[in-house]
């Protein structure tokens, strides 16, 4: 913590031993500590704290629990390229307990999850992965003959945090849908108490590293929102960073899928997406670090709000899971106006051949009526100019009348 | 006033329905319903604009052709007041009754021609004012201006009704109305002009020139020579009277003096801007350019002897001339030679013809009631003798 600035680090042997063992450049290790640091908007010079954490201290034990799942997160996690995350959850923390990464099976593998819940007592990190069912005593899910209730229970009991990851694991996601026969409950709901969650289906794998690393440089886990939500990733609409914003603004809306608006990238408001009232950083931190437009709304799929808590159909007030794909979202911050311009920008039309027979009827009548005075006009002063010629000069004479008056 | 000497004008009289005012009248209908369509359900439901074109055929045809033509009015006074050429002074009073339609129902029409008409009170509104825009300069004028117009023409009402007194104590009043009705439409004409200069690079080089205020100043004037020559020509025709060429003869000649520096002004700035050679390219607006200054031309083809002009129906069709290119030189800056970018197009539609159609039609009939039952035409007895004798 005590050094501050993150070029100093440079020759430090213990980060060319981290940046080694995590298997990157070391210049590309303090890039990621310090991507880390801001993206947890921590204040300038948390990036040489992070980096020191990273490369001095113990690594963490981490003990992570898969319920009813998908196992979704994880392969999530497993995408993740800066650094390969795979390599980071192996090297940067010590995983001791992973049910799909784990080589050994069976007793073996449930020692080795008492072991490490001995040796680290009160400092391990808990991860659970997938929601617990609790219906008939929680029978639906056993692992190694205890209940999913049973294992939460005692894994919790002496970790240092618990993170509940994914939505289902938050408070029940996709198993809690109505019916929900077995029960599904969120990790808070089982333990009875809030718990750290990182919600999404699946969670940006980023937004769970970076709440680790927090752990792991301040010994404590980031700022939450009331729903368990770190706040450096949960605290913006998605609608407010959307790339699709301005074509809301404009009022140009995809109005089904595969028409025009949507082929054109316009806003996916209308088909359901619930963009306006899901808290997320999914438009900022994207998925599979592909690069731009990947994540859902940039692939052209309304967002389903799966960060915010869904419980089940037929229960208006959840967002993920709970409101269907095709309903509007309840726009948080900016009401949309009752009218918008068109989306498609008439570039005026020509002549029509009403208006030009129109046009041309009018010119005609007035250049035959022009003419027709104007001959009428010649022919009487013809006459007029006979009639003088003949001899009389009337009217020279009243015109000078006339002016003298 | 000078008007004392000359023979007072009185009301021509006779039946106000006939087959002229009846075809006005229909034209005045339809003009009405399109108008009730446009401000209920929107210039899109009626009008061809777009945002390329935003002005089309109600703002160009019906405000600026529409108040340059009225600008006989102040093209007489003019000639009458600033340069005393009393002998004009018959042709005072029907100038001043076209205009006074011309500005009123361009004043109306720019009201129809806004997308939020309901505000159209603003641009009166101190609190709205902005002082820096050309278009409130147009605005506040030629609003002025129809005021001005009818306190102006009021004493053919006063004297219609029989209100002497009134009609003395506005008589020492009316030099100042008269003053401002000079002053005022050289202001806004040129600001029309200013108008085109705003546009910028939309506007082909041919009419874009910082001297457009200039040009159209100078138009508006030979206009409101063309359109007495045109309204006294008209007028005589269809009220079988004697044209008032002994009044023509010279104004004429005076119109064609400010045509020459018109035309001057016109290809010296084209010259020195070093654009004229555009004109001389097979091109449409090329066309449109040389049609333009064709009618400016042309009188001095038709009325240049004194022989020439004294005959009836030349001053008519040169009146013509002039109306056509002053018209054409207000479309094509507008319209015609416009280019807002590729694209965008502009043609009138129905309704926005049988607007302007209907504009033009409420002139006429307006003209006929008033020169019908007001005084305002020059006694017809008094020069009109000999066509009779």
């Amino acid at each position: 913590m005590a050094n501050t600035r993150l070029l100093q680090l440079e020759d430090e042997t213990t980060i060319a031993d981290a940046s080694k063992r995590v298997g990157m450049p070391r210049r590309e290790f303090l890039q990621f500590c310090a991507t880390v640091a801001a993206g947890l908007g921590l204040p300038p010079g948390a990036e040489a704290a992070v980096a020191e954490a990273v490369a001095s201290k113990k690594r963490p034990s981490v003990i992570w629990l898969h319920f009813q799942e998908c196992t979704g997160c994880t392969e999530s996690l497993l995408r993740a390229e800066h650094p390969t995350l795979e390599r980071l959850i192996l090297d940067v923390i010590s995983l001791d307990y992973h049910e799909t990464l784990f080589a050994a099976a069976g007793h073996q593998v449930e020692q080795a999850r008492k072991t490490a819940m001995t040796e680290n007592r009160g400092a391990y990190l808990l991860v659970v992965e997938g929601a617990i069912p609790t219906r008939d005593g929680g029978i639906y899910c056993k692992v190694g003959g205890q209940t999913a209730i049973e294992l939460t229970k005692e894994c919790a009991a002496d970790a240092a945090a618990v993170i509940a990851i994914g939505s289902c694991a938050s408070w029940g996601g996709m198993p809690s849908t109505a019916p929900n026969p077995t029960g599904s409950s969120g990790v808070a709901d089982v333990l009875g108490k809030p718990v750290a969650t990182i919600p999404g289906c699946p969670p940006n794998p980023y937004n769970f590293l970076a709440t680790v690393v927090h752990f792991l440089t301040f010994g404590a886990l980031p700022p939450l929102d009331d729903l368990g939500r770190p706040k450096f990733a949960y605290s913006r609409l998605i609608h407010e960073n959307c790339e699709r914003r301005a074509h809301f603004d404009a009022g140009r809306f995809a109005m089904q899928f595969g028409d025009e608006g949507h082929r054109k990238g316009y806003c996916l408001y209308k088909l359901g997406c619930k963009g306006p009232e899901t808290y997320a950083n999914c438009p900022t931190v994207l998925f599979g670090d592909a690069g731009a437009g990947t994540w859902p709304v940039g692939c052209g799929h309304p967002c389903i709000g799966c960060t915010e808590q869904g419980v089940g159909f037929g229960k208006p007030q959840g967002v993920g899971f709970g409101k269907p794909i095709h309903m509007l979202a309840k726009v948080k911050n900016v009401e949309p106006p009752q009218q918008y311009p068109r989306i498609v920008e008439e570039q005026g039309v020509g002549a029509t051949l009403g208006s030009a027979s129109l046009l041309a009827a009018v010119a005609g009548a007035a250049a035959g009526a022009g003419a027709m005075v104007a001959r009428n006009l010649g022919l009487s002063h013809q006459a007029e100019e006979a009639r003088r010629a003949r001899g009389a000069g009337g009217k020279t004479e009243v015109r000078d009348a006339y002016r003298d008056t | 006033m000078s008007g004392q000497q000359h023979a007072r004008p009185a009301p021509v009289g006779g039946s106000l329905f006939n087959a002229t005012t009846l075809v006005c009248g229909v034209l005045i209908a339809v003009m009405a319903t399109i108008i009730l369509v446009r401000l209920i359900f929107g210039l899109g439901a009626t009008t061809n604009l777009n945002d390329g074109y935003s002005w089309g055929a109600w703002v160009v045809v019906d405000v600026f052709i529409g108040s340059a033509l009225a600008c006989g009015g102040f093209s007489v006074a003019l000639l009458v007041y600033i340069f005393n050429k009393g002998q004009y002074h018959p042709l005072v009073r029907p100038a001043l009754l076209g205009s006074l339609f011309g500005y009123t129902l361009a004043g109306a029409a720019i009201t129809f021609d806004l997308g939020r008409w309901w505000n159209f009170w603003h641009i009166f509104w101190p609190g709205y004012f902005n002082v820096n825009s050309v278009m409130f300069e147009v605005a506040a004028c030629i609003t002025l201006y129809i005021i001005v117009m009818w306190i102006e023409f009021s004493p053919v009402f006063l004297e219609k009704l029989g209100l002497h007194d009134a009609r003395r104590k506005l008589g020492k009043l009316l030099f100042f109305f008269i003053a401002l009705g000079i002053v005022l439409p050289m202001m806004h004409q040129a600001s029309l002009g200013t108008m085109l200069v705003v546009m910028g690079g939309q506007v082909n080089a041919l009419w874009q020139t910082p001297m457009q205020p200039l040009i159209y100043l100078l138009s508006a004037i030979i206009l409101g020579y063309g359109v007495v020559l045109f309204e006294s020509c008209v007028a005589a025709s269809a009220y079988r009277r004697q044209v008032e060429v002994s009044m023509l003869n010279p104004m004429a000649r005076v119109m064609l003096g400010i045509m020459a520096f018109y035309l001057l002004v016109r290809f010296a700035d084209l010259i020195a801007r070093g654009v004229l050679g555009q004109a001389f390219q097979p091109s449409f607006i090329a066309l449109a350019f040389w049609i333009e200054n064709a009618c400016f031309i042309a009188p001095f083809l038709l009325i240049r002897t004194v022989d020439a002009r004294r005959n009836p129906a030349r001053l008519f069709l040169a009146g013509i001339a002039v109306m056509l290119g002053g018209i054409l030189l207000r479309l094509n800056g507008f319209l015609i030679a416009f280019d807002t970018g590729p694209g965008w197009t502009y043609f009138p539609s129905v309704p926005e013809l049988l607007v302007t159609i209907g504009i033009f039609a409420a002139e006429v009939l307006g003209y006929i009631v008033i020169t019908r039952r007001f005084p305002v035409l020059p006694r017809a007895e008094s020069y009109a003798r000999p066509a009779r004798s």
